[in-house]
């Protein structure tokens, strides 16, 4: 096996009662990456993420970790701790307790056990709450306990589904980079759910976007905000997303193109006249460094453009806007990417 | 600024007395009052029509030790509260494992377990009549089939009592295990997850996460069961009336006797305050000890 494929999908399908749960889920996941698997709620991400832990079996494919086959093996018998969206700490147990739990499972000795909570807690900042129970810890620290838990057994694999999402925006920046740093020095491999383009983006390596149980894209962080492989993709990564016009709202380029697809970032607001389309401007965000100014088009969705600065422009307005064609990208009628 | 405080305080103050009144008021009139006045009473002889009752300190209570019947009744309650109050709770933690877990039939069993509890006693009791009477009763019945005598369950001393447990456990773990059942579904279903992620067996799970956080139950469930094998008699009216020669005989029974068969109230007053000094330590140790020991969520 090589380290290329350290975690392995494929075809793997999951239904309940004949209702989709995901289909076709090929995956190859390196050693010591982080893949982030994203999409909106009910996309099945979480489900591929109880697959691979083997709190659900797969009705289709295999799935195989570290080059074992652990299709049908329990979720103990396969190497690999989690993280739960709550977290799952163990109200009537302290700090420790929760921490060494499988360790003493497992049967680990007293000395060593104390050794690695010692560690575990030493890393994720924890020392000193070893007595406390999770019901007196803010809601940070108890997502330290559940990442301390995960790492304390040192298992190559860490599944975290939805880590963050029970924090605070200001906290959630913080364990994000806590969580990206954690990953790097211990080198273990982290399968990541979550519904938060901006912290697949800035932690994965590889992110996985499904949609109603299929693979949407998988690629880099780059792959996707720059090279959508459809109008989903397109429309789902990136913040403000991807406007998507009519290709026959302009006179355009390109060959039996239905929908093209322009970055906020690549549109400029030209004099009156010089430009390719003429919009009404709807709202304007101020967001800071720059504004972020929503147009409306008959033959567009999701239209706007960012201004450096304070830059209100009147609602209802109208504007014109352009943009280079390198900028541009293509889909078909069914919304597939067609160049490069 | 002070005055200011001073009377949102005497506010507040007045606020807190007026929600405290109705209960105060019912406990006092209900409760406080006539356990204070079981207490006077049963400082008084007996009264008669030639002599009238006068105070006697103690006596009532030195009598009652005197009384071997008491010590029976008394050997017999602690018997019958050391049988049913665990087996009682044991079964029903057990059904309540097994009818919350995945089986067939789930509504079923559940409601099987339960009809127990929805009968009053004392059809409860009527209904086991017909499993012990000698001769026609079902058990009888069932043991003439393997060819085993005919064995008279209440009108025996050595088995009527544990008779008599046996119907108080098969009526008390139905009604228990429904708050086990209750509990079972407040603890999330991600910490079995976690648990098997750890590689924890279905019996650590059980064990090290499952009972621990039933413990608020167990306690509030036997704080009832201790209660019941005081109060739950009914039975005994339709089963034994006590007997033979007061086998079956429990404490609340004996003071029902004393007051209204042999109107003897002030020995029935000393043997009431007796269970409630009793009680009271209990729920003193329940609460006091255990409870520091509990974790509530």
């Amino acid at each position: 096996m090589t380290p290329s494929s350290f975690v392995k999908l494929d075809g793997v399908a999951k239904r309940w009662n004949g209702q989709l749960g995901v289909e076709g889920i090929s995956l190859d996941i390196p050693e010591g990456s982080f893949t982030a698997l994203l999409g909106p709620s009910g996309c099945g991400k979480s489900t591929t993420l109880r697959l691979l832990a083997g709190l659900e079996l797969p009705d289709e494919g295999t799935i195989s970790i570290d080059g074992k086959d652990v299709t049908t093996s329990a979720a103990s018998d396969r190497n690999l701790s989690m993280v739960f969206q709550s977290y799952a700490l163990f109200p009537h147990l302290s700090v420790a307790e929760n921490v060494v739990f499988g360790l003493k499972v497992r049967r680990v000795s007293k000395k060593e056990r104390q050794v690695k909570l010692h560690r575990a807690l030493e890393i994720t900042g924890l020392l000193g709450y070893e007595r406390r129970k999770p019901g007196e810890l803010s809601g940070g620290q108890r997502q330290r306990v559940a990442l301390a838990r995960a790492i304390v057994a040192g298992q190559r694999l860490c599944l975290m589904d939805e880590p963050l999402s029970n924090l605070d925006a200001k906290l959630r920046n913080a364990v994000r980079k806590d969580i990206k740093k954690l990953q790097r020095d211990l080198g273990i491999t982290v399968v990541y759910v979550t519904h938060d383009q901006t912290e697949a983006m800035s932690m994965a390596d590889t992110v996985v976007l499904m949609k109603d149980g299929h693979i949407q894209q998988i690629g880099s962080p780059d792959d996707l905000y720059s090279r959508p492989n459809n109008t989903f993709v397109a429309e789902f990564v990136g913040a403000p997303p991807m406007a998507l016009i009519d290709a026959t709202a302009f006179a355009s380029v390109f060959d039996n193109s239905a929908t093209v697809g322009i970055r906020a970032e690549n549109i400029q607001i030209v004099p009156s006249g010089q430009g390719r389309l003429r919009c009404v401007v709807t709202e304007s965000e101020f967001l800071g460094a720059e504004t972020l100014i929503g147009l409306d088009h008959a033959g567009a969705s999701g239209l706007c453009v960012l201004k450096p600065g304070l830059a209100m422009v009147a609602e209802g307005s109208e504007i014109d806007i352009d943009f280079q064609d390198e900028s541009l990208h293509v889909f078909d009628a069914d919304g597939q990417r067609l160049t490069g | 600024m002070s005055a200011h405080a001073n009377l949102e305080r005497r506010r507040q103050a007045i606020y807190g007395w007026l929600l405290l009144s109705p209960a105060a008021v019912l406990l006092t009139l209900f409760a406080f009052y006539p356990s204070i006045a079981t207490l006077w009473s049963s400082l008084f002889s007996r009264g008669t029509r030639r002599r009238p009752s006068e105070f006697v300190g103690g006596e009532n209570y030195t009598d009652l030790f005197a009384d071997p019947t008491f010590w029976l009744v008394v050997k017999n309650n602690l018997l019958y509260a050391g049988v049913t109050i665990p087996v009682s709770i044991f079964i029903a933690l057990s059904m309540a494992l097994w009818a919350n877990s995945k089986i067939s039939a789930r509504g079923f069993v559940r409601t099987a377990y339960f009809t127990p509890t929805v009968l009053p006693m004392i059809a409860a009791a009527n209904l086991w009549l017909f499993f012990y009477t000698p001769g026609l009763g079902v058990l009888d019945q069932i043991g003439s089939v393997f060819g085993l005598p005919s064995v008279n369950w209440l009108g025996q001393p050595e088995t009527a009592l544990w008779a008599i447990i046996i119907v108080t456990i098969w009526k008390e773990a139905g009604f228990f295990m429904i708050f086990y059942l209750a509990a079972l579904q407040t603890i999330p279903e991600d910490l079995k997850e976690a648990a098997d992620i750890e590689g924890a067996s279905r019996w650590t799970y059980t064990r090290r996460i499952v009972l621990p956080l039933l413990m608020p139950t167990t306690l509030f469930i036997a704080v009832n069961a201790i209660i019941n094998s005081v109060k739950l008699i009914d039975h005994l009216f339709i089963l034994t009336k006590g007997g033979p020669s007061d086998a079956s005989k429990l404490i609340l029974y004996y003071i029902w006797e004393m007051a209204f068969a042999f109107f003897d109230a002030p020995s029935a007053a000393a043997m009431t305050i007796m269970v409630i000094a009793v009680l009271g330590v209990v729920a003193a140790v329940q609460f006091f000890y255990l409870d520091r020991r509990t974790h509530y969520q």
